[in-house]
């Protein structure tokens, strides 16, 4: 028997594995930015170093889950759906590590008084995203339960999109000593933290759609 | 040789069978990619020929009941008439099984022979035609039911689920391939079971009876059938009821192989018979209709909205038509290959039939003249004279009638046969000419849109190019229309400052250079080359459209239609006053007169009207 499902317990792996990855890569970036904000350098250096690594992986663990799926014929009805959620996965990290190659290349100039806020958004982005793998994983186990599992990723989508108007308010109405130019380099990375939670709201809906599906 | 020449239209029939039914069996699981047709085919030949082979008697038995064709002949018209019903109703695209088409040539054989046809027997197997698709229904229903429960209460990864289901899909399909095997072997060999004997082979751990050996030889037909044409039907025929998932699909075969096998198994028979219930009718039934069966049961299931209710009536269709045309093609085509071909079909129980009669009248003469006459030897005799006497005359009776029969009979399907194949002929050569023509239609047309594209892509390049050019043209005359106007603004702007340096010198000599410059100035502003290089210019690029103006209206001067030539540059009237070397004023008179002169609608702008001329 063990035989005969060889195949899809590696498959199986292979999926827990690379969602594992894009897990560790969000984490990772939430870390990078707090150590971008308070300036410890070094550590910023290595969660650079870190996201690269998880990015490539995870890259690589897709494109062997695709070649699985497709030679050995597995679940060919719905291998499209799945291919297109594991896309959306991991534009995850995509994202996250193309964020923090930006503060890297761009060292935005952030005041002491939007450290804490910008903290806060990343922090409240990054759990968009985290809240997505446990239902990704229930995905695949009890499609019916990812529905329930989903609530938490809008909230913090939408309390994402507050904390980043927040800051936006305060840049452009508060902060006169400011220069434009800079107002306008944070609001981009405002805009860059912001893009986690709503890829990570997208992947929630295709979820929501997709367990829907499987479960008819 | 002989026997396998008789055998060809049962393993036509097997390969038919095969080809369509092996569908039904692993259809969804290969149209839906889950399992390769390659498996599948490898998978449903080895379980049909099982199947055939073990559990084929049971059925069989019972059509044997129906009408134990006797002779290899009959048998062979007798199949042959069921697979060219099948084959001409599946050509037609009406709905047929091959074990209805084998009752009704059964049947047609039975007429034929004046054989009696046991209603009973028939009655039990009309009921399971009946009983097997909604028997169908309710195994569907309750599997599925089971399978969801199933799925809803175990955690099962959806990549297992699927392994399980593809592990189901071929577990389930070897189930139904041998239960296809079993319950209709009967339809493709049954009717040779009791014409040929063949010769039991001892394999020392097995002996295969003569029947076995026909099952086997139909079986290898079925899975011929399922090797080399089922992966078509597969392909095509899909879900045409009602799509299916692979769970759903996997209800349908299970409960279709289960229906097969319930009437077709001889110990599941006997094994409800010891516990008092009614023994099963072990009858041939139709695979097809039994998954239509089960797949309208889940859909009812599901709330009935998916489902193509006009198949019933198609099935019904199929339960009376397909006996029917078998039936009436088998005792024809019995009545053919006996007087044409010589063979016998069973027919000489006609005779014998005829002889149980008059043996019965003479043995009720006997016992009556029993009791009024007392020389019985003597009367023995005559009794003895007079049968054989009447045997003889009977029997030439019949003989005459027979060759008076065959001749009218002979001519009647030779007329039939022949105006069925000029009615073929006829449809065939029509369908020909209505696909010739619409051939030749479809490439007349689409040789025209081709040429039309072609002249239209032409026609937009030439355009394109001729705009490009008159772009090019316009660009130069406003290029230079603009040079005349910055250059007579300049001019005009010189002039008026020599006017005013003027006014305040004394100077007597420096007030007439200032004045002969002043006039020089004024008749260069009125003599200009320039203008007259652009109007030439404007004549020559004009030339076709001011003549189609000129036509159109005859009265209009030369200065009304050097206006319309800068108006068509769409040059404002400031700009036009500077060509023109007069005022803006004098340029919107001058539009004034010419629209009224072009009778151009108040609502229409000038430049438009021109523009668009």
């Amino acid at each position: 028997m063990s035989v005969l499902f060889k195949n899809v317990k590696q498959l199986v792996f292979d999926i827990d594995n690379f969602i594992d990855t894009v897990e560790q890569g969000t984490l990772v970036f939430k870390e990078g930015v707090v150590n971008y904000l308070n300036g410890e350098k070094a550590s910023f250096a290595d969660k650079i170093h870190r996201i690269d690594k998880l990015e490539a992986t995870a890259d690589n663990l897709q494109r062997k889950i695709d070649n699985q799926f497709y030679r050995h014929s597995i679940l060919p009805q719905n291998v499209s759906d799945i291919e297109s959620m594991l896309d959306k996965i991991d534009e995850l990290i995509d994202i996250s590590k193309d964020n923090l190659y930006q503060f890297d290349d761009e060292l935005p100039f952030v005041p002491k008084e939007l450290v804490n806020d910008y903290i806060r958004l990343a922090d409240s982005s990054c759990e968009a995203a985290l809240t997505c793998f446990p239902a990704a994983r229930t995905f695949f186990r009890e499609p019916l339960k990812v529905r329930d599992m989903l609530v938490k990723v809008y909230f913090y989508e939408k309390e994402t999109d507050k904390i980043a108007r927040n800051i936006k308010r305060k840049l452009f109405h508060d902060m006169p000593d400011l220069r434009l130019s800079e107002k306008i380099h944070l609001r981009y990375f405002t805009l860059h933290i912001e893009t986690i939670s709503d890829k990570a709201e997208s992947l929630a809906d295709m979820l929501s759609i997709l367990a829907l599906k499987m479960s008819i | 040789m002989i026997i396998l020449f008789y055998l060809s239209s049962g393993l036509f029939l097997g390969w038919s069978l095969g080809a369509n039914d092996a569908a039904n069996v692993f259809g969804t699981a290969v149209g839906s990619r889950m399992i390769r047709f390659k498996t599948a085919a490898i998978v449903a030949s080895i379980f049909v020929i099982l199947g055939a082979v073990i559990q084929g008697a049971g059925a069989s038995h019972t059509l044997g009941k129906l009408g134990s064709v006797s002779t290899l002949a009959a048998a062979f018209t007798v199949a042959l008439s069921a697979a060219l019903t099948v084959f001409w109703m599946t050509r037609l695209r009406l709905p047929v099984s091959t074990s209805q088409a084998i009752v009704g040539a059964i049947i047609g054989w039975n007429f034929y022979t004046d054989n009696p046809t046991n209603l009973s027997i028939l009655t039990k197997i009309v009921s399971t035609w009946i009983s097997g698709p909604i028997l169908g229904a309710i195994f569907a229903v309750l599997l599925f039911i089971i399978i969801r429960r199933l799925n809803r209460k175990t955690k099962v990864h959806i990549l297992y689920r699927h392994s399980y289901i593809k592990f189901g899909l071929l577990t389930v399909g070897a189930f139904g391939a041998y239960s296809l095997g079993a319950n209709n072997i009967a339809n493709v060999m049954g009717v040779f079971t009791n014409a040929v004997n063949l010769p039991t082979i001892d394999l020392g751990f097995v002996s295969i009876d003569s029947t076995q050996q026909l099952f086997l030889i139909g079986g290898i037909a079925i899975a011929v059938g399922i090797i080399t044409y089922s992966k078509h039907v597969m392909e095509t025929v899909g879900n045409t009821l009602m799509p299916l998932t692979p769970d759903a699909a996997i209800v349908v075969v299970l409960s279709q192989a289960m229906v097969l096998f319930i009437f077709s198994s001889t110990s599941l028979s006997n094994a409800i018979q010891s516990i008092g219930l009614p023994a099963i009718p072990l009858v041939p039934v139709s695979s097809s209709q039994v998954v239509i069966g089960a797949i309208i049961g889940i859909g009812l299931y599901k709330g009935g909205k998916e489902i193509k209710y006009n198949i019933l009536g198609s099935i019904s269709l199929g339960w009376i038509a397909t006996p029917i045309v078998a039936g009436v093609l088998a005792f024809f085509m019995l009545f053919f290959v006996n007087n044409v071909f010589k063979q016998n079909v069973g027919s000489d129980r006609i005779i014998e039939n005829r002889l149980k009669v008059v043996h019965g009248e003479l043995v009720e003469v006997e016992s009556a003249s029993d009791t009024l006459i007392l020389n019985k030897p003597k009367i023995a005799e005559t009794v003895a004279e007079v049968e054989t006497t009447q045997e003889n005359e009977i029997k030439e009776d019949i003989s005459n009638t027979s060759a008076i029969l065959f001749w009218i009979e002979s001519l009647l399907l030779l007329s039939l046969i022949a105006l069925l194949f000029y009615f073929f002929w006829l449809r065939k050569k029509k369908v020909g000419k209505l696909e010739l023509k619409l051939k030749l239609l479809e490439e007349k047309q689409l040789l025209k849109v081709e040429s039309l594209k072609k002249r239209l892509e032409e026609k937009s390049l030439h355009q394109e190019n001729l705009g490009k050019e008159l772009k090019f043209r316009q660009n130069e005359m406003v290029t230079m229309a603009m040079s005349i106007i910055r250059k007579n603004e300049f001019l005009d702007n010189l002039k008026k400052e020599v006017v005013k340096i003027k006014s305040n010198v004394k100077d007597g000599e420096t007030r007439a250079s200032l004045n002969r410059l002043s006039l020089m100035i004024t008749q260069d502003l009125s003599i200009d080359r320039d203008r007259e290089k652009f109007q030439l210019l404007i004549n020559e690029q004009n030339n076709n459209f001011i003549q189609r103006l000129c036509e159109a209206y005859p009265g209009l001067t030369d200065n009304e239609k050097r206006l319309i030539a800068l108006l068509r540059l769409n040059l404002s009237s400031k700009e036009i006053a500077s060509i023109l070397n007069i005022s803006p004023k004098s340029v919107e008179m001058n539009r004034y007169r010419l629209r009224k002169k072009l009778k151009v609608d108040p609502k229409v702008n000038l430049n438009d009207f021109i523009r668009d001329f």
